[in-house]
């Protein structure tokens, strides 16, 4: 029951908890409790708008992936490294990966001059990290499941049988 | 020569469909938001629509069998004892046709002599009515009812069975009702037809979309396997309108027999089509519930607001429509869906489009977006407080 709230949640976070519940045949009441419930133990972490930055005036924010080496703490692992990590401001999202590189730090900057400071200043020189290497994002195809240049036009004939 | 005259007095006859006419009045308005279609909103999945742009590539551009490629109708077999616990052979017992529609056109050419009465419970789908006079039959039309949930009751059954009566066409999960027939109410209906000479034309195009309850084939039930034709399809399951591709199943003399006039009118079902449907029913369960899921939601949403404005609206079990009852506004459903598109610019579709008896209900269709089905909702409801 929790997961289809979340699921519709996830799908449009704008449904009201009335949107819900009818959707889900429960009473209202019932969705506000679980969602509050949720969102105290940090199970819905937020609620944001997916925007294309392309279609406006700031269009020119710059996404960079980076490619992280790091050395785990000991006692630690790698925790304490990504917490250093990801308390900057500048970085959006941070994973820990398997394969060739430990860390995928994804960083939003104005400038690629920008992001570059921040690697060269702030993340290469932490104690910990080995090695970055910065790829820098051309353009948006798609992101959280939405394809972003798609227009969809209701092609269908408007009465059918 | 008068061209008009040339043309046969039994087609002249049929009157154009129903919808037909609301389509061209709809039309007219141009920018009318839409509860009307009957056809799911979703596209085809990609993993579908890949295997048939990979066949294209393959250059697989040739006519198939007549009956349809052996692997896509072993496919559909294999499904159809999966999900419905039906044994049918590929060879002998399976057609694939140009949707479900050829189905029902063909089934009906198949069996009828001149004069055989064929039943046909309504509202229901367009096309059966029709394509019954086309094959020189006699419709008999039962009346289903929202105090009866939309269901064939097996005594209304019995009082239309006369001597000539040969087929029944058993509409369910119905198009534009919603209404779905249990296993109980398939065991009466079986009960009627067991010891009669009368073939059940079971149409399960929407045999995928029901909600709380799994679908049960009425050839599931003790004796009438021998006597039933199942059509279905591809279009409302896994969201394939436009590429025509369905299936019949039923009696090797009949399926044989169909494959035969399918031969002479069609040739073969769109190769292209058959071998995406390859994918669809051996890898497409998955899409099947998201969609399902999808539609189930949305149509709790329908019921709960229709209700709230006031209207009886029998619940949904199938299929992507509810049909509310607009009696109490004293409009006839033609009249209602006219006003309606006037004044707040929202085509539905009136139930007489569906037949006679359905008059006093509109049909509106789920297969929308939540935000477009609360906007046409919010402007029905408008519409609604001016008039009760």
């Amino acid at each position: 029951m929790k997961n289809e709230i979340l699921e519709l949640l996830q799908e449009n976070s704008k449904y009201t908890a009335s949107d819900i519940a009818t959707m889900l045949g429960m009473e209202i009441e019932t969705v506000k409790n679980n969602i509050e419930e949720m969102e105290k133990a940090q199970v819905i972490c937020g609620y944001s708008a997916l925007i294309n930055w392309d279609k406006t005036d700031k269009k020119d924010i710059v996404t960079a992936l980076i490619e992280v080496k790091v050395t785990p703490q000991r006692g630690e692992g790698f925790d304490k490294v990504a917490e250093r990590i990801y308390k900057f401001n500048e970085v959006k999202a941070l994973y820990l990966m398997s394969g060739g590189f430990d860390f995928t730090v994804i960083i939003e900057g104005k400038t690629m001059k920008e992001v570059a400071l921040f690697v060269g200043q702030k993340l290469a020189p932490l104690e910990a990290v080995i090695s970055t290497a910065t790829h820098f994002v051309l353009k948006k195809y798609k992101d959280y499941g939405v394809i972003f240049e798609e227009s969809k036009k209701d092609e269908r004939m408007i009465i059918s049988p | 020569m008068n061209i008009e005259q040339m043309i046969s007095q039994k087609v002249k006859d049929v009157p154009p469909s129903g919808i037909r006419k609301f389509f061209d009045i709809v039309n007219e308005m141009g920018d009318a938001i839409s509860l009307g279609v009957g056809e799911p909103d979703f596209d085809t999945p990609w993993h579908i629509r890949e295997e048939g742009i990979y066949s294209l590539e393959k250059g697989k551009t040739v006519y198939t069998a007549n009956a349809g490629l052996l692997e896509l109708r072993k496919e559909i077999c294999n499904y159809m004892k999966r999900r419905f616990n039906l044994d049918y052979s590929p060879t002998k017992q399976t057609l694939v046709t140009v949707g479900g529609s050829e189905g029902i056109d063909i089934a009906l050419r198949t069996l009828i002599e001149p004069g055989d009465e064929v039943l046909i419970p309504e509202p229901c789908f367009v096309s059966y009515k029709p394509c019954t006079i086309f094959a020189g039959g006699t419709p008999v039309v039962i009346p289903t009812k929202e105090e009866n949930n939309f269901k064939l009751m097996p005594e209304e059954l019995e009082r239309y069975i006369t001597p000539k009566t040969k087929i029944l066409i058993l509409p369910y999960p119905n198009n534009p009702t919603g209404a779905i027939m249990d296993r109980e109410d398939l065991e009466k209906i079986a009960d009627v037809l067991r010891n009669k000479d009368i073939i059940v034309i079971s149409d399960e195009i929407y045999a995928e979309l029901t909600y709380g309850k799994e679908h049960v084939s009425i050839a599931n039930i003790e004796g009438m396997y021998e006597r039933t034709i199942v059509l279905s399809g591809f279009s409302k399951a896994y969201a394939m309108t436009g590429w025509r591709l369905g299936y019949a199943l039923g009696p090797t003399p009949v399926i044989e027999t169909m494959t035969k006039m399918h031969q002479f009118a069609i040739m073969c079902a769109p190769t292209t089509s058959q071998y995406a449907g390859i994918e669809a029913v051996k890898n497409g369960d998955e899409d099947v519930i998201m969609m399902r899921s999808a539609y189930d939601k949305r149509r709790r949403l329908m019921v709960d607001r229709f209700r709230a404005m006031g209207l009886s609206c029998f619940e949904p079990e199938g299929a992507f429509y509810v049909f509310p009852s607009i009696r109490k506004t004293g409009l006839s459903s033609e009249a209602f869906c006219e006003a309606l598109l006037k004044d707040q610019k929202v085509a539905v579709v009136p139930g007489t489009a569906f037949g006679d008896y359905g008059e006093g209900f509109i049909r509106c269709s789920y297969a929308y977006s939540v935000d477009q089905l609360k906007e046409a909702l919010s402007r029905i409801e408008k519409f609604i407080s001016k008039i009760l």
